[in-house]
């Protein structure tokens, strides 16, 4: 069976480079299943939940914004973030998003709002996933 | 010849002198460490950025940016990542002799870090800003640079930007370098000849379908590639601070021990001199009284 290769990197560290069956990405126009011998695409995605297939098992992702790149067997992914779901520490990230709304409210500077919007982005999406995935 | 009291006197201001190097070279050390993983840890994603990036300028055909316009070049900027601090061995004395090969008078220069800053004004540079940056470089921090340096370059100030820093080879290699920031034509990533493990080469497709639009993809990647190679650079250039420190501390403790020890035995030797020639003039005396 044809596989993907996938690959995620953030600019903290390669965080994931892998055979997989397939993948769903929160494309900005909602979202993506990518299977093998995909068309090649040049996308964008959101703050959201991003799933591999590998082996028939499902592992789940909380990624940030970034940029795909899709050809027939390989998937590129650029984000600012990618975390597993299961690695996410809730109490840390509701602290971090509490900062974060914190520092909003005081006089910043345009680049300290759009980093300090991200990392509130940042954390939302990964409280939610990881809220949903408690009730799932 | 110099009193014993001299040189004790001289060799207890060498040994604290080898104290506060050896302090800072376990400073650096430490530093060193973490500003290197930061600096190899960011280099695969300014890569596979790069290769997106030429990847979808290549197939997006008729596309153009206001960051790739490219025009005769009459006036340049350049941004020169230099350290806050000396001591650092021959690191700014070499990253400076390639930013004064830039003509005086068709260059501004936008700084961060105080040693570069010290030095345009030594050398009768214009500056068109000044930045810092932190220990830990922070992505804000490029930010900052970026947007002044995307300003001068939309505006029609400048119609290059380059930018000097030391990149990072190893920790006893550090090689300052040139590179063009904007226009954005070469794709190549600034930290270029490092051998970076390679992500499989996906370039050999040639036509990307954009979605929303190549336009909407590109002008966001764009903007984000550049602010995202200037995050590198002052990765790079603290790692190869902290490195160059590392090693500049470590040859003066060394320098300093070899001294004490040139230094201890030169005191032995007049101590014993002293003691020889008192002896001498004691048993003459008593020769002397003797007879």
């Amino acid at each position: 069976m044809a596989t993907l290769r996938l690959e995620i990197v953030t600019p903290e560290a390669r965080v994931f480079s892998a055979d997989v069956e397939n993948v769903a990405l929160p494309g900005v126009d909602g979202e993506l299943g990518i299977y093998p011998l995909h068309v090649p695409l040049m996308t964008q995605i959101n703050c959201g939940e991003l799933v591999i297939r590998q082996n028939g098992k499902n592992r789940h992702l909380a990624v940030g914004e970034g940029f795909v790149e899709i050809t027939g067997d390989h998937v590129a992914v650029l984000t600012d973030m990618a975390i597993d779901a299961d690695l996410i520490d809730e109490a840390k990230v509701e602290k971090a998003r509490r900062e974060a709304e914190v520092r909003l409210n005081q006089q910043l500077s345009d680049e300290e709002i759009a980093v300090t919007e991200a990392s509130m982005a940042h954390a939302t999406t990964q409280l939610e996933i990881k809220r949903r995935r408690q009730v799932s | 010849m110099p009193s014993t009291r001299d040189i004790r006197r001289r060799i207890k201001s060498v040994k604290n002198t080898a104290q506060i190097t050896k302090a800072m070279q376990m400073v650096a050390s430490a530093k060193m460490r973490k500003a290197q993983m930061a600096a190899l840890a960011g280099r695969p994603y300014v890569d596979l950025m790069n290769k997106m990036l030429a990847a979808a300028t290549a197939s997006a055909g008729e596309f153009t940016h206001p960051l790739m316009e490219q025009r005769p070049i009459a006036k340049r900027a350049v941004i020169l990542v230099s350290t806050d601090k000396g001591l650092c061995g021959g690191l700014n004395t070499n990253l400076l002799r390639e930013a004064g090969r830039f003509d005086a008078k068709e260059t501004v220069f936008l700084t961060a870090g105080r040693k570069g800053d010290q030095w345009t004004g030594r050398a009768k540079r214009t500056v068109a800003e000044r930045f810092t940056y932190h220990d830990n470089p922070r992505f804000t921090d490029a930010l900052a640079i970026c947007k002044k340096a995307a300003e001068l370059f939309s505006s029609g100030e400048v119609d290059q930007v380059d930018v000097v820093f030391t990149n990072f080879i190893s920790t006893l290699n550090q090689k300052p370098v040139v590179r063009q920031l904007l226009p954005i034509v070469e794709l190549k990533p600034l930290s270029a000849d490092l051998k970076v493990e390679s992500t499989e080469s996906h370039l050999a497709v040639s036509e990307y379908q954009f979605e929303p639009s190549a336009t909407d993809v590109l002008g966001n990647l764009l903007p984000k590639y550049v602010s995202y190679q200037v995050y590198q650079v002052l990765l790079e250039a603290k790692a190869s601070e902290h490195s160059a420190r590392m090693v500049a501390m470590k040859n003066a403790t060394d320098n300093a021990k070899q001294l004490i020890k040139d230094l201890t035995l030169e005191y032995n030797k007049i101590r014993q001199a002293n003691i020889t020639k008192e002896l001498l003039e004691i048993t003459s005396a008593a020769m002397a009284m003797g007879s």
